[in-house]
């Protein structure tokens, strides 16, 4: 565990960096420290290898005040990657991630088979790439190692600072999805720092939000998107992240439950004098229990009106797909578009009919989530 | 072609005294440029220790200085001080060595990637280790090119040590211009200028064996 106590942190200049930071990082997640330039998150992740003293207050690594461990033993049990990768360009892959190793005098055995074991690890093939100089990497592949490296000590701690920022997009999706699953199995306790939301959401288990100096939320992803502290949380998460968070309904919630249903002893003549009162052009049919039998569009009660022995039974055709009430609303759609049905009936256990999904749910829907004043703030519908 | 056949009974007559020169002049120019590389790298080295500040700015305006005496001049003033000989010669081009070494070594050192240096921080170098196995292999490149630059112009200043009588190849040319004889002079000349290529050539060669084992399977 990682706990900030009072830590403030001015520079020479006059710059007050941080203030008062009191903070709290538990052991084995995976924490995103974000916030918009100038915030002091960098700083706020320097303070634990000492990379920065503090002003004043005390930086506690499980329960140890730092500042009576030197620098030097304490960076070699903290494992570092920073954003332009810092490989050393004269040294070979194997010898960058062996470098810590060698420094804390590991037995040479046990780190090259560290090394291989790493390398493996994010896929670079030790035989391949052993021997080979940094230069000779592509971006991703050099973060990779820069990650390894961090890890080959095997330290409790991690710090990593915009790691992946100036990578190209399709090698920082790679690198995030390989740091949670490489977390998943070593469960380090990393500090993340980012300015990408989205990097943050992705990856953290607890994302801290600073701004000028000062924590200003913590809290799980998922707790900040829903509950954010003010307007600043909200306005760095952004109103399109706030929106997709918004849950998807139900079908529950989106479907029409009064839809017209008619008894499969009805007559012919009365469902049409049903459809007419109801301005639809089928009519569902279900039991006394409300259990669910099938449908009858007009032109099946037109094409038998003739036969007055016919009822609502005799020319319903049976329902192919239902959905249930309790599954997003989207699978609903799903469904309709692929099979092109005008509407899904909703059931519950036992074909019991609760309503239907129609097009113009969705419709309805949408309304509901993009008001019409959004789109035209000035109020000019056309 | 009566000229050419005189000149190499000359050159052979002048043979063992070319060679005996040659060797003065070069145990010159080694020991000033030994000299200069052990105060320049130092100096440079604990320069980029420190913060950049007054210190290095001081440091860097005195051997420019040195830089801007001319040679005659400081050779003259370096008589009363040191006598004639060897010493004074040694010592005024060692005076020359200074700023091209202590130059390149200390922007050699500072050019090193800034991220290069904060992961070695962050990961547990400590500040010799740094050095010895982080910052001086990348800025050897810039501290062989220094030293082979601050070689060649040595030898070719090297000539005028035979004005305190250091000996050296300048005394060829001293004493041909004493006697009026030009292929004393021209031997003084040409000798130093086979010198300086030479020793380039091979200080050049040095150079690059160390940037390809430095770059390796490119």
């Amino acid at each position: 565990m990682i706990r900030f106590a009072n830590v403030s942190k001015k520079y020479n200049d006059g710059f007050q960096a941080l203030k008062n930071i009191d903070l709290e990082l538990e052991s084995g997640k995976i924490h995103a420290i974000i916030g918009p330039s100038g915030c002091g998150k960098s700083t706020t992740m320097k303070l634990v290898n000492r990379l920065i003293k503090p002003t004043s207050g005390t930086v506690f690594i499980n329960n140890d005040d730092i500042s009576k461990i030197d620098p030097v033993q304490l960076r070699r049990k903290i494992g570092y990657v920073i954003q332009n990768i810092g490989l050393f360009p004269h040294m070979t892959i194997a010898d960058n991630v062996a470098a810590v190793p060698r420094l804390l005098k590991w037995d040479e055995q046990k780190t090259q088979t560290k090394v291989n074991e790493l390398l493996s690890m994010v896929h670079l093939d030790p035989s391949i790439y052993r021997d080979r100089k940094p230069r000779e990497l592509s971006g991703g592949q050099q973060q990779r190692v820069g990650v390894i490296r961090a890890l080959a000590a095997e330290p409790e701690i991690i710090l990593m600072d915009e790691p992946f920022s100036a990578l190209d997009p399709i090698s920082r999706e790679q690198l995030q999805n390989e740091l949670v699953n490489v977390q998943e199995e070593l469960k380090k306790t990393i500090v993340f720092v980012t300015h990408d939301m989205d990097e943050a959401i992705k990856i953290a288990d607890n994302i801290v939000l600073m701004k000028d100096g000062e924590v200003i939320q913590v809290g799980s992803p998922d707790f900040i998107l829903r509950h954010p502290a003010n307007d600043f949380v909200k306005d760095f998460i952004g109103k399109d992240r706030l929106r997709e968070q918004q849950e998807i309904p139900t079908v529950k919630e989106v479907m029409t439950d009064n839809p017209a249903t008619a008894y499969p002893e009805r007559g012919l003549a009365a469902a049409l004098k049903l459809m007419e009162q109801r301005r639809v052009d089928s009519l569902i049919i279900v039991d006394q229990r409300r259990k669910l039998l099938g449908y009858t569009p007009i032109l099946n009660v037109l094409g038998h009106y003739q036969d007055e022995t016919k009822t609502l039974g005799d020319v319903m055709l049976p329902f192919t797909y239902t959905v249930e009430p309790d599954i997003p609303f989207t699978v609903a759609l799903e469904y309709m578009s692929q099979h092109n049905l005008p509407y899904v009936p909703v059931v519950t256990g036992e074909q019991r009919f609760v309503g239907i999904i129609t097009r113009g749910s969705m419709v309805r829907l949408m309304a509901e989530v993009f008001p019409i004043e959004e789109i035209f703030p000035n109020g000019e519908v056309v | 072609m009566k000229i050419l056949q005189d000149y190499f009974e000359f050159l052979q007559l002048r043979l063992p005294d070319i060679a005996a020169r040659s060797g003065e002049h070069l145990m010159i120019v080694g020991l000033a440029v030994f000299l200069g590389c052990l105060v320049a790298i130092t100096t440079g080295i604990i320069l980029t220790r420190m913060k950049e500040g007054p210190i290095s700015g001081l440091v860097f305006g005195i051997v420019n200085i040195f830089q801007t005496i001319p040679t005659i001049a400081l050779l003259a003033m370096l008589l009363p001080l040191l006598g004639i000989g060897l010493k004074p010669a040694v010592f005024a081009l060692f005076l020359y060595s200074l700023l091209p070494l202590l130059r390149n070594t200390y922007s050699g050192i500072k050019e090193v990637d800034q991220g290069v240096i904060e992961s070695a921080r962050g990961i547990g170098y400590s500040s010799m280790q740094r050095l010895w196995k982080i910052e001086m292999p990348l800025a050897l490149p810039f501290i062989l090119s220094g030293i082979r630059l601050t070689t060649v112009y040595i030898i070719s200043w090297t000539t005028l040590a035979a004005l305190i009588g250091a000996g050296g190849l300048g005394d060829l040319i001293i004493a041909g211009m004493a006697n009026n004889d030009n292929f004393l002079i021209f031997t003084g000349t040409i000798s130093a200028i086979i010198l300086a290529l030479v020793v380039d050539f091979i200080l050049g060669f040095i150079t690059r064996k160390n940037s390809e084992q430095s770059q390796q399977a490119n």
